[in-house]
């Protein structure tokens, strides 16, 4: 599917990444929207109230995160492309809906402008520090998928991405902004409709009597089709352990059911998900793996090591979850080590050290949090790496 | 020959009997008058959907051969109020206990009172927190003993008719589990009603709250609200705190016309934006 012109502004545009977020979500066809004001997310929010009320969108500031998290969803069954928006604060008081979202399988698209934590911590500086808590934050046994965009206009490309995979795969999708992406302003070209790929949801639309909405089939792969309130099947959704027909079933069999296809739909297709950039990964000894605005710093450092004549990649993620674990495995048979850069104490290395399984050394460049890595202190743990 | 059909075949889930209600319990009471409100009300019941939290009463969802949605505890108005307003096409009931509503969900509570939201919440009221076993509620009257209160209850319980008026709810009404009747008709008007409709359903828990106070089965409790319960339609909401075994002010106490949340925003974007402005509502509900 094209995306409908009328939330597309096409054209050269210079925007921040949390406005080039904003637009990402009214091309990709968001038309729900509810939200709590929190640094440094609120601009999407301020320019969604903006945009809806001439593109048929219906945008409420709800009175707390955990509201705008069950508005969310109840706004996506009823037939709605939704999302919301928050930080740190906010995230952690949407966690219990998320769970809900992913067990009840509702597609909808969560974007978190990342601050430095923990609790109120800094709110206007940046942190990459929720990494973590995106993929395991809510209670028990799912999965979900997570970008991380190091750009305005990634900001802008992978929101629309992020609403295509929610539907496509019926899971909250977070997308992992950072306040210095949020708020750095640059260039951001939007396409004209006809150029931006759109996926809707599959709907569901044979017989009344034979609906089972967490039915699957060869045909969807492990996704059920859904059904909107109000199309007439009338069908019950719960957040309780639940067989094909949507009825609570509490019970260890209907469990390992249940819950294996939750994982299974998003870890089995990690290859046709997981997207990342490669910088000359293949001659390297060292390659970097950086994420967000890290990777933009891991850059600087990596022309400062080559300059000192160390062959060196960068491996940037532009999925964080499901983490893109096949390829760090191939790499990891080639090279001597990795240095991950994040701005945090360390979160996504632990996933790569859990990938690389102990082929390669794995480093890492960390940060609290409130600035971004100075290049030199980069470049000092790269030649700790090389010796 | 016709097979025999239970009159609400059409709108409970017989698929899923028996339901997990004890003997006595009020909650089935209030679906049955929600059920006959749905066949009074002739509303299209593709169109209807229910909402509950978590909690005994929240299990009503999954009875209701609807749209229905059991959600997280405390959540089911927020979710409720997403639903309706990406689908204004749809009825949208909310259907849970008072805790889960009014400790939990209060703040929810009372925003989506504000904000006149149209959707009509049910609030079964036991006077205490049943499924996790008989606590304490922002209910349960002073002095009642739960699990959590095992000396007696000295917080003061809310009222809920005068939170809900308060708030901005332009239906209220107050009935018990005996008077069916007279919920049913309720529950009818407010299903018609545009606007945050509330209902409170004062209901016996024999299983905890009954049997932890001493109270009797659910035969003894509705013998209780027959004894003590009086009809004052139109009191000051103010008027109807409930106390420990005292008497239960029942009627409909409100009932009045202020806009609903989507004709607020559409006479405000009209006001702004003049003829750019597409009216949004059923119309447009659905686009993908
Ligand atoms: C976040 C959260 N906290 C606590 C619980 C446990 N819990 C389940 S139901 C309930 C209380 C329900 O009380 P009420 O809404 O009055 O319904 P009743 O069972 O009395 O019908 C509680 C505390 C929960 N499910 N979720
Ligand atoms: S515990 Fe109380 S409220 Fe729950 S089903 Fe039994 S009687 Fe009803």
């Amino acid at each position: 599917m094209k995306a409908d012109p009328k939330g597309v502004l096409t054209g050269a545009h210079f925007l921040d990444g949390d406005h080039a977020c904003a637009e990402g979500a009214l091309a990709a066809g968001c038309r729900f929207f509810a939200g709590y004001p929190i640094t440094p997310s609120t601009e999407v929010a301020e320019r969604i109230a903006l945009r809806f009320p001439l593109v048929g969108g219906i945008f409420i500031q709800m009175e707390d995160e955990l509201a705008s998290m069950a508005a969310v969803l109840g706004g996506a069954w009823g037939g709605k492309k939704s999302m919301t928006v928050t930080s740190g604060p906010g995230f952690s008081l949407m966690m219990e809906n998320i769970g809900l979202a992913a067990m009840t399988e509702t597609p909808c698209v969560i974007v978190n402008v990342q601050r430095g934590g923990p609790s109120t911590g800094l709110p206007t500086l940046p942190g990459q520090q929720d990494m973590m808590q995106a993929r395991w934050g809510s209670h028990g046994d799912y999965e979900i998928i997570a970008v991380v965009p190091n750009s305005p206009q990634e900001c802008f490309d992978v929101t629309i991405e992020a609403f295509n995979l929610s539907e496509e795969y019926r899971v909250p999708v977070m997308v992992m902004m950072d306040e210095c992406v949020g708020h750095m302003t640059e260039k951001v070209v939007i396409p004209p409709a006809e150029e931006i790929e759109v996926f809707n949801r599959r709907l569901y639309d044979g017989p009344k009597q034979d609906y089972l909405p967490y039915a699957v089939d060869s045909d969807n792969g492990r996704v059920p089709l859904m059904a909107n309130a109000g199309a007439g099947y009338r069908f019950h959704v719960t957040g309780l352990t639940h067989d094909e027909r949507g009825y609570p079933a509490m019970n260890a069999e209907v469990q390992q059911e249940c819950v294996t296809r939750l994982v299974d739909k998003v870890k089995l297709n990690t290859h046709a998900i997981a997207r990342y950039e490669e910088e000359e990964v293949e001659e390297a000894d060292i390659v970097l793996v950086a994420y967000g605005i890290s990777s933009r710093v891991a850059m600087r450092a990596l022309e400062m090591a080559r300059a000192d004549g160390i062959k060196i990649g960068l491996f940037r993620m532009i999925t964080a979850w499901p983490f893109p674990e096949e390829r760090i495995r191939q790499i990891a048979q080639h090279v001597n080590s990795f240095v991950m850069v994040e701005l945090n104490l360390g979160q996504m290395v632990t996933e790569l050290e859990r990938c690389v399984a102990g082929a390669a050394k794995v480093h890492l460049a960390p940060h609290a949090g409130g600035w971004v890595h100075h290049p030199e202190d980069i470049l000092q743990i790269i030649s700790e790496a090389t010796t | 020959m016709n097979a025999v059909t239970h009159p609400m075949e059409d709108i409970l889930r017989m698929d899923r009997m028996p339901h997990i209600w004890c003997p006595g319990c009020g909650i089935g009471t209030a679906v049955t008058a929600f059920a006959m409100a749905l066949q009074k009300a002739e509303i299209c019941l593709d169109k209807t959907a229910v909402v509950s939290g978590i909690g005994c009463s929240g299990r009503v969802a999954g009875y209701v051969k609807l749209d229905s949605f059991h959600t997280t505890h405390g959540r089911a108005i927020p979710f409720a109020t997403g639903l309706k307003l990406a689908n204004p096409e749809l009825t949208v009931v909310v259907i849970s206990g008072d805790g889960d509503l009014i400790a939990i969900g209060g703040n929810h509570f009372i925003h989506a009172a504000r904000r006149n939201v149209d959707i009509k919440v049910f609030c079964i009221n036991n006077f205490n927190y049943a499924m996790t076993g008989g606590q304490l509620a922002p209910t349960t009257p002073e002095p009642a003993t739960t699990t959590t209160s095992p000396y007696g209850a000295f917080e003061h319980p809310f009222n809920l008719p005068f939170l809900a008026e308060s708030s901005g709810a332009v239906y209220v009404a107050r009935w018990t589990a005996l008077h069916i009747r007279r919920l049913t008709k309720s529950m009818t008007e407010a299903l018609s009603k545009k606007g945050f409709s509330f209902v409170e359903i004062i209901a016996p828990c024999p299983t905890l709250y009954s049997r932890r106070n001493r109270l009797g089965d659910g035969l003894d409790e509705l013998k209780y609200y027959h004894d003590n319960s009086v009809i004052k339609h139109g009191l000051d909401t103010r008027e109807l705190d409930i106390g420990y075994r005292k008497e239960i002010v029942m009627g409909k106490f409100v009932d009045k016309d202020r806009p609903t949340f989507i004709e607020a925003l559409n006479d405000r974007f009209t006001q702004v934006f003049g003829d750019k402005y597409e009216q949004y509502g059923p119309q447009n509900a659905n686009g993908n």
